[in-house]
């Protein structure tokens, strides 16, 4: 529990393993049976452990990549037990999972570095943007800052009636137009609103697109592009919003939307079901993003700052293992 | 980076296609690639493990290795398999005897449901059937309007119980159960009915969704589950199907460029068959599943049969074989160009339609076309001649200037489009080309299960 530190309670610690429950049952608890009574890694063990990394969608590439270290270090030190094994595996998943940069602080109370600090979250459809800027509201909203949500999804139907009901229960207000309006003029007139109320946090939701639709990914660019314009160096963060339960195109994803707006931050959500992120190893990884926030349910308070050590940890010591 | 599945596929096919022999030793290889091509494609581990043992045991059956053709005879192998996973044949969806069919829509948080809600009633509607759909998503923000949005747009009635402060009733039950008596009432043959994203492991959510179904016995239960969904794809549908026991599966976001593993896993877990492709955020988007057309998509062997049934929606019979032999013929020009834009323009995504021609998927996939581009397109073409429409070729400098100007564009844009029209023609012969000879599309299987309805 101490490694999760501060700003979580024991619900969110509960939230988290039970969702990890089964990445950790198929995954450490597999490993752990294969090298079982085994003092040496063969090749039978690095087939289950290709197997489990595969299911955990961690993808056959990164797969490789572990593979291949651990074999190196196995090759090194040849007596590796059980316990050896977890941990060496462990150090391999953390080392390839980025930490937060300062400039782009992941707690809710650390002080921003702009004014007004400005967040743009993107993603394919359906993945939980709006849903995450409801919760990241009411975080930095706790945290004691003003915060204004813009209504840049004018495409989905009832998108801006979706996100002011987060507004009213995170108690933040909003900007909007209306169904079909220009999202970069909502982008444009949040800002300046927010520069007018001195607002402290400003969370733009945009519509979701498939990163494969060029049209609608220039969109996004130029509604990134304009709010440089109203605050220059706005937008300072761009979240992109991942869904747990997504396979390799995750991957894809994350260069798309990368190569548009240049994403700074991962937002994986969903992980209260059972599927198990295993992407965002092979992402962080290739893309040197790291993860900012992880998403475990659909309250208000299901949000979580990512802390990789307590993933990596909540992956492999939680629960039964 | 990243290739699609076909184009994996068809590199590891290539050690074993053409005139090579097949031996254990390329066997073994092209197996860990292909097994390897469908693990990227999020196909589930277990099954790609499954397909690989099948195939390899088919093509060392002795009378493959000694076909004329072995090369020909794996791809046989794969794409049979494929064909297999997904499921074989198409299946229609149920109906009631007594109507209204009542059809529910379930699966996880972000899948899709509630625009293929929207979707499936367009769909019925258009096939002249009367649709009403229930908005019984009671939970997430804003869903209630979202439906009734597009139910606004499709034309057909929505049915919502909201209090007097406008919030949605807290009961999914008796909004499905009362939906289902108003449908009756109303004289709708067919309810459709949206509920709330839900995880498989939420207990008291999976109980609720159990209770619409025992309060509104559907007809037709649907999983709907989105394309890009990795390895807990089977899971999840399993965890569904073993709750609801589900009539059919569809896909959604299929638009994107996901490789679709999912499709190719759920099959063999849940025995249940995928209805319906949803492939796109316009509410026409959606398109019946035939698991053979898929599986030559994957292949790389184009969708033939989607393409001309998209065609046939826009031109009538003798259009499309005077455009056909055009096609064959190389007269096609500029004039021509510009009518049949105004036709494909009202067929969805010009990526999507040449996408589902053989061998032009590929060929275009780095290029963008970007169907705005149609827009500048069509004013150059308006500020020619018909002289010019007709000889390209023919347009010279000066006459580049003037086209130009007419369409207040540069010139430059002018030798764009005439680059692009020279590429297109191009790509028609490869077409042609490939419809003549070539690639062994079975004809007789791409039209298996048309017109059965
Ligand atoms: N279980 C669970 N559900 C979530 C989580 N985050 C979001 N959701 C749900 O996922 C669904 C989609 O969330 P939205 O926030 O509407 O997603 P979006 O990305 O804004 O969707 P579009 O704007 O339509 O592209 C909703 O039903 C949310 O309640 C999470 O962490 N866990
Ligand atoms: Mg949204």
């Amino acid at each position: 529990m101490a490694l999760f530190g501060f700003g979580r309670n024991k619900d969110d610690q509960d939230k988290l393993e039970a969702g990890l429950e089964k990445t950790r049952s198929g995954f450490f608890g597999k490993i752990s049976r294969a090298v079982a009574g085994k003092d040496t890694v063969d090749d039978e063990v690095l087939d289950d452990l290709e197997e489990a990394l595969v299911t955990s969608d961690v993808g056959v590439k990164t797969t490789v990549d572990i593979i291949g270290r651990i074999e190196a270090r196995v090759a090194e030190d040849k007596y590796v037990t059980t316990k050896e094994l977890q941990a060496l595996i462990r150090d391999e998943i953390a080392s390839l999972l980025l930490e937060s940069a300062p400039e782009r602080p992941a707690s809710f109370s650390a002080p921003l570095p702009n004014q007004p600090h400005v967040v743009m979250v993107v993603g394919v459809n359906g993945v939980g943007k709006t849903t995450s800027i409801g919760k990241i509201a009411h975080r930095y909203k706790e945290a004691g800052k003003s915060v204004l949500l813009g209504a840049a999804d004018t495409f989905r139907a009832a998108a801006t009636e979706q996100l002011e009901i987060w507004s009213e229960r995170a108690g933040v207000p909003i900007v909007k137009q209306y169904q079909g309006a220009d999202p970069a003029a909502v982008a444009f007139d949040t800002l300046a609103r927010a520069k007018s109320t001195n607002a402290d946090v400003v969370l733009i939701d945009t519509a979701g697109r498939l990163h494969n639709q060029v049209g609608l990914m220039n969109e996004l660019s130029k509604v990134k592009r304009v709010m440089d314009r109203q605050v220059p160096g706005a937008p300072h963060e761009v979240l992109l919003v991942l869904d747990a339960s997504t396979g390799q195109n995750a991957i894809r994803q994350a260069e798309a939307f990368t190569e548009a707006v240049d994403v700074t931050g991962l937002v994986l959500t969903k992980l209260d079901g059972t599927a198990k992120g295993g992407i965002v190893i092979g992402i962080s990884n290739e893309f040197q993003i790291p993860v900012k926030y992880i998403g475990v349910g659909e309250g208000m308070r299901d949000l979580q700052v990512f802390d990789r050590a307590a993933f990596v940890h909540a992956l492999f010591e939680g629960g039964d293992a | 980076m990243f290739e699609s599945l076909s184009d994996k596929l068809d590199a590891a096919l290539k050690n074993v296609k053409g005139e090579g022999r097949i031996n254990e030793l390329n066997i073994a290889e092209t197996m860990r690639e292909v097994r390897r091509a469908l693990l990227d494609a999020d196909v589930n581990y277990d099954v790609a493990r499954a397909f690989t043992n099948r195939v390899k045991d088919k093509v060392t059956d002795e009378s493959v290795l000694q076909a004329v053709s072995p090369g020909q005879q794996f791809v046989k192998a794969v794409y049979d398999e494929l064909v297999y996973l997904l499921g074989d044949v198409h299946v229609d969806l149920n109906q009631a005897k007594r109507p209204p069919t009542v059809i529910l829509i379930a699966g996880l948080q972000g899948s899709g449901k509630t625009t293929f809600t929207g979707k499936l009633a367009n769909y019925l509607k258009s096939k002249g059937r009367s649709p009403m759909v229930a908005a019984a998503d009671v939970y997430r923000p804003a869903a209630v309007d979202q439906l009734e949005t597009l139910a606004a747009q499709v034309g057909v009635p929505v049915f919502s119980i909201r209090g007097e402060d406008g919030v949605p009733l807290n009961d999914a039950v008796e909004v499905a159960r009362q939906a289902k008596e108003e449908a009756r009432r109303t004289g709708r043959d067919t309810l459709i009915i949206d509920t709330a994203g839900r995880l498989h492991v939420d207990e008291a959510m999976m109980q609720e969704v159990v209770a619409i179904k025992e309060a509104t016995e559907p007809d037709e239960i649907l999983f709907v589950v989105d394309s890009m969904t990795g390895q807990d794809a089977v899971n999840t549908a399993k965890a569904f199907n073993d709750r609801l026991d589900v009539d059919g599966v569809v896909l959604t976001k299929l638009d994107g460029d996901t490789r679709g593993g999912a499709a190719l896993s759920i099959r063999s877990v849940v025995e249940k068959p995928i209805k319906f492709a949803s492939t796109g955020e316009k509410l026409d988007a959606l398109t019946e599943f035939y698991p053979d057309r898929m599986a030559q998509r994957i292949l790389g062997m184009g969708d033939v049969v989607s393409f001309v049934e998209k065609a046939q929606e826009q031109f009538d019979a003798e259009e499309a074989e005077k455009l056909q032999r055009k096609f064959r013929t190389q007269d096609f020009d500029l004039q021509d160009f510009y009518d049949q834009l105004q036709k494909i323009k009202n067929m969805g995504s010009l990526k999507d339609l040449l996408g589902m021609i053989p061998g032009v998927g590929k060929a275009i996939k780095e290029i963008d076309v970007d169907d705005d581009a149609f827009k500048h397109i069509e004013a150059l073409i308006q500020s020619m001649t018909p002289y010019e429409r007709a000889n390209p070729q023919k347009i010279d400098g000066s006459r580049r200037r003037r086209i130009a100007n007419g369409a207040g564009m540069q010139v430059q844009d002018v030798n764009g489009l005439l680059k692009q029209f020279r590429e297109m023609k191009k790509m028609m012969k490869t077409m042609s080309r490939l419809s003549g000879k070539g690639r062994q599309v079975d004809l007789a299987q791409l039209t298996r299960g048309r017109g059965r309805r």
